[in-house]
């Protein structure tokens, strides 16, 4: 029973995958001039470019790679000669066409199946994953399953592993910078769009949902492996919520009501264009609920982040409500225990971490600068250069690629570990300001070492619990782990008065061993 | 002044560590296991995929060398404590002004027929894991004899292979000697439901050989025959101590230590496993082979070797265990059967393998010992009341205190404490509940 429903999930989950990998090589495309119309550009430059693309009107392309290509190039060209004859008006500066142009001249077999093809490539596999988790539930008795973790091609870097990484990472790459390769994909996407937003998806709407699947999926899967523990059990809802809610539906329906879209968990400076003058724009003109977003978003900075984390650790943001963290925690909980613990890595983590803290504080603030000053530079230094190169460099390649795409190869939190600016801000209010340390328990700790393989921080637990010293890292997500995986019983997540957190290491040999009260 | 330490446990690492925080002498630790110290109490998680050899070596490689301990890879074969020097089984030899002895122990044989045969072993040392892994490979069947922690350890590393594992005990419930019965049965049922066999009140009595010499099943003196492909030994552990026998050094089942954890000879200490007390102290045995308690006398030899003598003094008994997936913490004492002066409470869940049981002294009333099962508690907490002599209602009271569970667990104290008013209307020892802001915000 339990065996077929695996092979059952998992053909599902295989056959959909199989299916969603293949979808973007098949055709064919046509294009046509009345595809112009539906994109964000201007009346002339339709007509402009159009008269260019005219030539490749009801030509058959066999996939859309071509077809992109042929657009993106017509336009590169295009837009060359306007830039010589300074006609700045007409120049398009975005990409989107490029992708919006190619998903509009998809002709093949999903083209009109939309909804039948969301469903074999996208809730197949989905619901296959749950079929595969199912019989775990009744697996063994209740305790911590982490037997073959290490005999695992998929979870120690194997070939599983490294093939699984490999695909995540193109996955990446194509979202953020070739969409135009993957619009049937996206026009999957299209009726769940429509009903949630009222319009057509983007790849970031393909992305917000299979973000958000995932979670749920492999958030089933937590409730599963932690079925003995209520704190896993919790936090896991709480990450599912918060995903679900605000950071998926919300957001959508917002768009819908004709309001500024808006993560009302999302907060700067992990949310780095926050305080970009469009978004404050876009905010500020939406009337009394874009004044409020603006509001909300700068007390979370000002007050949610000091005061939660005073009261509960920086574990109220990392590992209950951010959607990082979120995925973290569900998808990438069986790489955990690949994170380096290396007192070398400790050393890389706090350089790196606070320094992109410290990047997207300058670049925020130049970013204000031009805002309340008009002017675009801050000595030779252009604002938004800047503000460009941050959203390549990390909100792109270190969030994303890196921060995803590397969870079968260095953990489940490179990103939040090494990249994350907001982060790094919770982690200075935990390290200096808070009540919440890990405390360990007198003289039970036997070295074995689960704690410090299962964080996925890479915090060396066991170099503390074996002292009998309290826990207090900044980079603690309170993810709560190393607690749970512990066979003696030594550590126990806490909030507890100030004083005297840290503890003193246990003294042997006097008496004992000489715990401190 | 030179100081050697033979075997790399936490005895003698503990010993090494305490010696170059506290001094400047030159340190030399040596062992023919391992390369570098590793926690031995993990060797199952290897086995079972949970870690990998490089996660159970609780410091860095460069560890040793940043602190001057200088480590040797190699095996002693004598020592000539007359001339003060060692002799490696290589040839090679070399000088000490102080030696300490911490050779760990090794499993306990069994004098049964056939107890040579290929697939029959304990579980201690590194090479016995690498053993395992290479005799247990295609096993189906497996016979465990004896029930302590190292046995149960087994039963589960097989198990999470898929082997049909059988578990032998010589007493009438699981880990009789130490538990009393319904804690015990509360293990055997669990070990029941991971679907692994425990025989109670039998023992091997012959090892049965295919051509090859491989065991291939076992009679018990029930007279029973089980089929197995491998068989785990595990009826305790003794001080590993042959090399040493036939010497100057007084040696009994371990090699005889005073307070200080002196041995006879001049200038030669021992501490860990390896050894048996002269005296042991109060409410401890003469030879008690725990990790910590291995690393106490560690911690206190070396104040001893630098000039700072220490007596040994493990304070109140504690220690814990797993068994598949119940925890087990205890604190003080709490022995498998009740004398007369002695007053006990047992409390289960009906549900789940949970359970506490508190003994207290009949007369003084004076707290003596807790242990509990799928219950954590704080151990600075238990120990305190037992230290200063809490009265069982005082202690009680006092007991959510010493919750050590993650948040949100259910409130199984309260559950306990309920149930031990009803039984003993005499005691107030329930407290009031929080409410929920101060839940919140505490």
């Amino acid at each position: 029973m339990g065996k077929g429903l695996k092979f059952l999930g998992l053909s599902m989950l295989l056959a959909g995958l199989a299916l969603f990998i293949a979808l973007p090589f098949s055709g064919p495309f046509v294009w046509d001039n009345s595809y112009l119309q539906s994109t964000g550009l201007s009346e002339a430059q339709q007509e402009s470019l159009g008269e260019r693309l005219a030539d490749f009107e009801g030509k058959m392309y066999f996939t859309g790679f071509e077809l992109a290509n042929e657009i993106s190039r017509t336009k590169e060209i295009l837009n060359e000669e306007l830039k010589a004859a300074e006609k700045w008006d007409l120049v398009i500066w975005s990409n989107d066409i490029v992708w919006q142009g190619t998903k509009a001249s998809y002709q093949g077999l999903a083209k009109g199946n939309e909804l039948l093809f969301f469903i074999l490539c996208i809730l197949m596999p989905s619901i296959g994953g749950f079929i595969y988790i199912l019989p775990s539930f009744k697996e063994g008795t209740a305790g911590i399953k982490n037997n073959g973790i290490f005999h695992s091609d998929m979870k120690n870097r194997g070939w599983v592993g490294i093939l699984t990484g490999t695909m995540l990472i193109l996955f990446y790459i194509i979202l953020y910078w070739f969409p135009q390769y993957i619009t049937p994909l996206i026009s999957l996407f299209d009726p769940l769009s429509e009903v949630l937003n009222g319009g057509p998806a983007s790849q970031w709407f393909l992305y917000g949902t299979l973000y958000t699947l995932a979670i749920i999926v492999m958030g089933i899967r937590m409730f599963s492996k932690y079925r003995h523990s209520r704190y896993h059990q919790i936090r896991t809802a709480s990450l599912m919520f918060f995903q679900t809610a605000f950071a998926f539906l919300i957001p959508e329906i917002l768009v819908r009501l004709n309001k500024p879209y808006f993560d009302f968990k999302n907060i700067w400076p992990l949310d780095y264009d926050f305080f970009d003058a469009w978004h404050i724009n876009m905010l500020q003109e939406a009337g009394g609920l874009g004044i409020f977003m603006l509001a909300w978003g700068l007390s979370l900075v000002i007050i949610g982040v000091p005061l939660f984390t005073y009261f509960y650790g920086k574990r109220w943001y990392c590992s209950w409500v951010c959607g990082c963290g979120g995925l973290a925690e569900t998808l990438g909980d069986p790489y955990r225990q690949l994170s380096d613990k290396s007192l070398k890595a400790w050393k890389y983590e706090r350089v790196i971490v606070h320094s992109v803290l410290v990047f997207a504080v300058l670049m925020t603030g130049g970013v204000l600068y031009t805002y309340f000053t008009g002017s675009d530079r801050v000595f030779w230094l252009s604002t938004n250069d800047v503000r460009q190169t941050y959203g390549f460099m990390i909100g792109s390649i270190f969030a994303g690629v890196v921060g995803t795409g590397f969870y079968p190869l260095m953990g489940n939190r490179v990103w939040c570990r090494f990249g994350c600016p907001l982060a790094a801000y919770l982690g200075l209010v935990q390290r200096f300001k808070s009540r919440f340390r890990i405390t360990t328990n007198g003289g039970q700790c036997i070295s074995c070492g689960n704690c410090s393989t299962y964080c996925e921080m890479g915090i060396d637990v066991r170099w503390y619990a074996q002292r009998g010293q309290n826990i207090v890292r900044s980079s603690c997500v309170g993810c709560g782990v190393c607690a749970s995986v512990c066979p003696r019983g030594v550590l126990k997540l806490e909030n507890s008065d100030e004083a005297d957190r840290f503890g003193k290491p246990i003294e042997i040999g006097e008496k004992g061993f000489r715990v401190h009260v | 002044m030179n100081v050697v330490i033979i075997g790399n446990g936490i005895a003698g690492i503990s010993a090494a560590r305490q010696i170059r925080k506290l001094s400047d002498h030159s340190i030399t630790v040596i062992s023919g296991e391992s390369d570098h110290f590793f926690s031995r109490t993990a060797l199952m998680y290897l086995y079972m995929g949970h870690m990998e050899y490089r996660h159970i070596k609780p410091y860095e490689d460069w560890f040793w060398e940043k602190n001057r301990i200088n480590l040797k890879k190699a095996w002693v074969s004598n020592i000539d404590f007359e001339k003060q020097l060692l002799q490696f089984e290589n040839g090679e030899s070399m000088p000490y002004d102080k030696l300490l002895l911490a050779t760990g122990s090794k499993p306990r044989e069994l004098p049964v027929p056939g107890i040579k045969a290929g697939g029959v072993q304990g579980l201690y040392s590194l090479q016995d894991l690498e053993q395992m892994e290479a005799t247990t490979v295609g096993v189906k069947q497996a016979v465990i004899i004896g029930g302590g922690l190292i046995g149960i350890e087994m039963a589960e590393m097989l198990h999470s292979r898929g082997v049909e594992v059988t578990i032998i005990i010589r007493e009438s419930h699981y880990w009789g000697n130490i538990l009393p019965a319904e804690e015990g049965n509360l293990i055997a049922k669990h070990i029941a439901e991971n679907h692994v066999k425990l025989v109670a009140e039998d023992e091997l009595a012959e090892v049965l050989q295919d051509e090859e010499g491989n065991v291939n099943a076992i009679r018990t003196k029930q007279g029973s025959i089980i089929e197995c492909q491998f068989l785990g030994i595990s009826v305790g552990v003794v001080p590993n101590i042959e090399f040493l026998e036939n010497s100057t050094l007084e040696t009994n089942r371990g090699i005889m230590v005073n307070e200080f954890l002196e041995t006879n000879v001049p200038n030669v200490y021992a501490a860990g496993d390896c050894i048996e007390h002269r005296n042991a102290p109060l409410g401890r045995n003469a030879i008690e082979q725990v990790w910590y308690t291995g690393r106490i006398m560690g911690e206190t030899v070396a104040h001893t070797i630098i000039g700072t003598q220490r007596s040994y003094k493990p304070g109140i008994w504690f220690n814990s265990a797993k068994f598949f997936d119940i925890e087990y913490q205890v604190y003080g004492l709490v022995p498998n059967e009740i004398s007369p002066d002695l007053e006990q409470f047992y409390w289960e869940d009906s549900k789940s393998p949970r359970a506490i049981r508190v003994v207290w002294n009949k007369e003084t009333m004076a707290f003596l010992g807790i242990h509990s099962f799928g219950i954590r508690l704080r151990h600075e907490q238990c120990e305190e009341w037992i230290e200063k002599k809490f009265t069982i209602d005082k202690a009680l009271s006092r007991l959510q205190k010493a919750a050590f569970d993650a948040e949100f667990t259910k409130q199984w104290i309260s559950s306990f404490l309920e149930e031990f008013q009803k039984a003993n209307p005499g005691f107030a020892v329930q407290q009031e509940a929080k409410g929920l802001f101060a839940r919140i915000f505490d």
